[in-house]
């Protein structure tokens, strides 16, 4: 339970008088409090540091060392006191932990260190508070990344068994592994950089013969450079087809953003090809020669850097968008502005608004051409007014952008927000587990204990008794007593999800009703709600849950506060269990009132076991019933144990 | 003018975080209330020392400023009913408890409340019911201030029930509670008929002797 609510519990007790007027039933008996009224101080001596509090302090938490009985393996009967030979320092926030019920992460502490003692003093870390959360989280991934790369540092050999293609795609990925990937890695950047330097170096006029004009290397050594371009980019699409062969997923390769960098990089070349001798496609065939350059993007897989800064910029999208919408705003403003402006004087540049966009561009982002000036008064006017403001509306988003690049630079590749937040997923699923786990499977399961109890009883088995009485806390059994006088009160019960679901399915899928004519004269109106087994009232006609044929002695009643309605429920539920649980009725052991029929569990005779697949049913009867008339039989609902239950973090 | 920007972006951020700050304190001076001393509130209900010393840890542990609001009521009631929903009957409580009606209940209000629920006769526990249970405070019961508050009850359940709970159940519930209380049958449960008809009522009577040690 949480800390603060244990200190409510005897409110929230005192308030279910509200419910007694109004219940029909009596309630059941509340759970003794043996233990000692008053509170005492305990002292909690952790490497010679005393720490000092209430025992009701440390018992809010019942599944940690310290609320729990563990403690008294380090009790020291000379000095009275629980001895820790543990660190005092962090004890500090553990103790707090238990104080105020939440717990924080100190930032000097060391991580492992700090799990270390959370682990000792059985508490889980997922309970560390929203505002310590975040830090710890990020401490220790830190942490584990670097043990990580430590090992990772330390296994230079192969695992064995890999296949030949899980070597090519760690060579490919990793070039430290092996020599060979080292080679590899080397040579494909020496030949990314000389395709570049090709493309360049085509470009730039060669000296001039005396018999023709300046013309640039590459249409006068055409052999040369088509030779060099043909070396690289056979080197190219080897390298990808051999990628391409190793990537384990063949298709999430093929859309990664470095598999399209090559395709782009090696296609102009294979349409160029194909294409040499159509006239009207070689225009646009020397424009897809543009895209050679994309080949210098292939240095994305050799330097770390690039990659962070694509990452960036795709990560600071909204910015850059937002950047690129006020700027055109902005532009479209002035320059609307500055063509007006102009219009008046001749010969001007500013020859229509497109135009303006030019000198708008330039001027704000202070370049400063001078290809277009304004020549009137009131163009200069606006044109300083533009200069001025554009250095506003670019300071504006650039900042964003910049703090972004420097968040993600330093976070280096911070997992996704979708990874987080499964992670936090993880964290709630793993705190619900822990808790329900450990103290309770709730208020069910506790009922479904001592309705064993009392069939053990009966049978007389002292030892599983003994077993199955697990030692609740004071403040459980309260708080169980508490939720049973709920159900008194409304005459219902608390059952968990997969009997619920189970019985919607029943009250869908039966469509037969039939009464068993043995209930048909059973004593009359039990008015209380505890009369839930066997004994029926006169059959009412609009009984929502039929009855199976195969079920006849048993009828579970579906009550409403007053009718007593017969329904059968099926207790086909998967019984794996030989003892069969049942979720309810264990308030009819309480009741006391001689017209109640206590029959809870009875054996019921031959026709009705048909669907029940353990054929134990229960133990003989506790009480005969008053008259006894017939098979008694009321059926038992058995159920499967539940699993977990979705209790809050009580 | 890269690196102006950038400056301008740094210095922006600084001032950002001083006015936050200082807005912050101004929220944080909540209202803080402290109790009555312990001797008057030993007098004004029947708990001792001790007792009341024990209390008044609990109910400061869980709400530091002294005063529960609504909403925190909602929410420490409602963990106790992992299954349904509490925050109707614990609107109900509250109001219940509130005895000045002043939106919060401090730490008087709990104790005496407590003190009425715990160590009260029974006259009195009986009366606070009927105090809880007319929801106007206007002496008399009537079949839909009943009828909220069954269906408040009944919320606290939850939907996974056995046997299934149906949308009539509360109005039968209330109905058995009228054709039990309501002797003249005028449709309104006044204060004498509510504690005539619990009084003569075995399980009633018992029951309200439940919760005697509590504290």
């Amino acid at each position: 339970m949480a800390a603060g609510v244990a200190a409510w519990l005897p409110f929230a007790r005192a308030a279910a008088i509200g419910w007694m007027p109004v219940a029909n039933c009596p309630m059941p008996i509340a759970p003794r409090d043996h233990r000692k009224r008053h509170d005492e101080l305990i002292i909690l001596n952790v490497s010679g540091r005393r720490f000092q509090t209430w025992r009701t302090t440390l018992d809010r938490f019942p599944d940690t060392l310290l609320g729990s009985s563990e403690k008294q393996f380090f009790y020291d009967e000379e000095t009275k006191e629980y001895f820790f030979d543990r660190d005092p320092d962090s004890f500090r926030s553990i103790l707090n932990f238990y104080r105020t019920g939440k717990l924080h992460y100190p930032r000097y502490e060391c991580i492992s260190a700090y799990d270390e003692e959370l682990t000792f003093f059985g508490i889980i870390p997922e309970i560390i508070g929203d505002c310590c959360y975040e830090e710890y989280k990020d401490r220790k991934r830190e942490n584990a990344e670097r043990l990580q790369d430590d090992q990772d540092d330390n296994k230079d050999c192969k695992l064995p068994n890999m296949t030949y293609r899980e070597t090519m795609w760690r060579a490919f990925e990793n070039p430290h592994t092996s020599t060979m990937a080292l080679v590899f890695y080397y040579v494909t950047g020496f030949f990314i950089a000389i395709s570049v330097l090709t493309n360049v170096i085509e470009t730039v006029p060669c000296g001039a013969t005396p018999s023709q004009k300046d013309m640039p290397c590459g249409e006068r050594y055409t052999i040369a450079f088509f030779c060099m371009d043909t070396a690289c980019v056979l080197i190219f699409t080897v390298e990808y087809l051999m990628r391409l062969f190793a990537a384990p997923s063949r298709y999430q390769f093929m859309r990664s953003v470095m598999s399209i960098i090559d395709v782009v990089a090696i296609f102009p070349y294979y349409i160029g090809l194909v294409m040499t001798d159509n006239e009207d496609v070689s225009g646009a065939f020397v424009t897809l020669r543009v895209f050679r350059v994309f080949r210098i993007f292939k240095f994305s897989r050799h330097s770390q850097g690039l990659r962070i800064l694509g990452y960036t910029l795709k990560s600071c999208a909204s910015e850059l968008g937002f950047l690129l919408f006020s700027l055109t705003m902005a532009i479209i403003i002035f320059a609307t502005v500055m063509f007006y402006a102009e219009k008046g004087s001749s010969s001007t540049k500013f020859t229509s608004i497109p135009a303006s966009f030019w000198y708008t561009i330039v001027t704000m982002t202070t370049l400063g051409y001078g290809d277009m000036v304004p020549k009137t008064i009131a163009g200069k006017i606006f044109g300083s007014i533009c200069s001025l403001s554009g250095v506003l509306v670019i300071a504006l988003p650039v900042p964003v952008i910049v703090s972004n690049f420097s968040r993600i630079y330093h976070q280096n590749q911070r997992a996704d927000k979708r990874r987080a937040q499964k992670v936090q997923k993880a964290r709630l699923a793993r705190i619900r587990i822990a808790q329900t786990g450990s103290s309770c499977t709730g208020f069910l399961q506790s009922k479904r204990n001592d309705l064993l109890n009392e069939l053990l009883e009966l049978t007389g088995s002292e030892e599983e008794e003994q077993q199955l009485n697990k030692s609740m806390s004071l403040l459980e059994s309260q708080h169980h007593h508490l939720l049973h006088c709920l159900e008194k009160t409304t005459a219902h019960e608390f059952v968990d999800e997969q009997l619920y679901e189970q019985n919607c399915l029943e009250t869908t899928i039966q469509s037969y009703t039939s009464r068993s004519p043995s209930f048909s004269s059973q004593d009359g109106p039990m008015g209380t709600c505890c009369t839930r087994r066997g004994k029926m009232n006169s059959p009412l006609p609009n009984s929502s849950l039929p009855l199976q044929p195969s079920h006849q002695q048993g009828s579970l009643q579906e009550l409403s506060a007053l009718h007593i309605q017969c329904g059968d429920k099926v207790p086909h539920t998967n019984s794996r269990s030989s003892l069969n649980m049942k979720t309810d009725e264990v308030g009819l052991i309480n009741c006391k009132g001689s017209q109640i029929t206590t029959a809870i569990i009875s054996i019921p005779t031959a026709p009705s076991d048909t669907t029940d697949g353990d054929g134990l049913h229960g133990p003989p009867q506790r009480r005969p019933p008053p008259p006894p008339t017939g098979p008694q039989a009321p059926s038992i609902n058995t159920t499967a144990s539940s699993n977990v239950i979705k209790v809050s973090a009580l | 003018m890269g690196a102006l920007m950038v400056i301008f972006s740094l210095q922006k951020d600084q001032r950002r975080k001083r006015t936050d700050s200082v807005e912050d304190e101004l929220e944080l001076s909540a209202v803080r209330h402290r109790p009555e001393g312990l001797e008057q509130l030993e007098a004004l209900t029947r708990f001792n020392r001790k007792e009341l010393q024990i209390l008044y840890r609990g109910f400061k542990n869980e709400c530091p400023s002294g005063m529960v609001n609504e909403d925190t009521f909602k929410v420490i009631y409602s963990q106790f009913f992992p299954q349904g929903d509490a925050s109707m009957y614990a609107h109900f409580l509250f109001n219940a408890f509130d005895t000045d009606k002043d939106g919060s209940v401090s730490f008087e209000d709990f104790v005496m409340g407590l003190s009425i629920l715990l160590r009260g006769s029974v006259q009195e526990k009986l009366n606070w019911a009927f105090n809880l249970y007319d929801i106007n405070k206007d002496g008399y019961i009537t079949k839909e201030e009943m009828l909220d508050i069954m269906k408040a009850i009944y919320d606290m359940m939850g939907k996974c029930t056995y046997p299934l709970l149906k949308d009539d159940t509360p109005r039968q519930h209330v109905e058995i509670f009228f054709q039990k209380m309501d002797k003249n049958k005028d449709g309104v449960v006044t204060i004498d008929e509510f504690i005539d008809c619990c009084q003569n009522d075995e399980n009633i009577m018992r029951s309200m002797q439940l919760f005697e040690n509590v504290i």
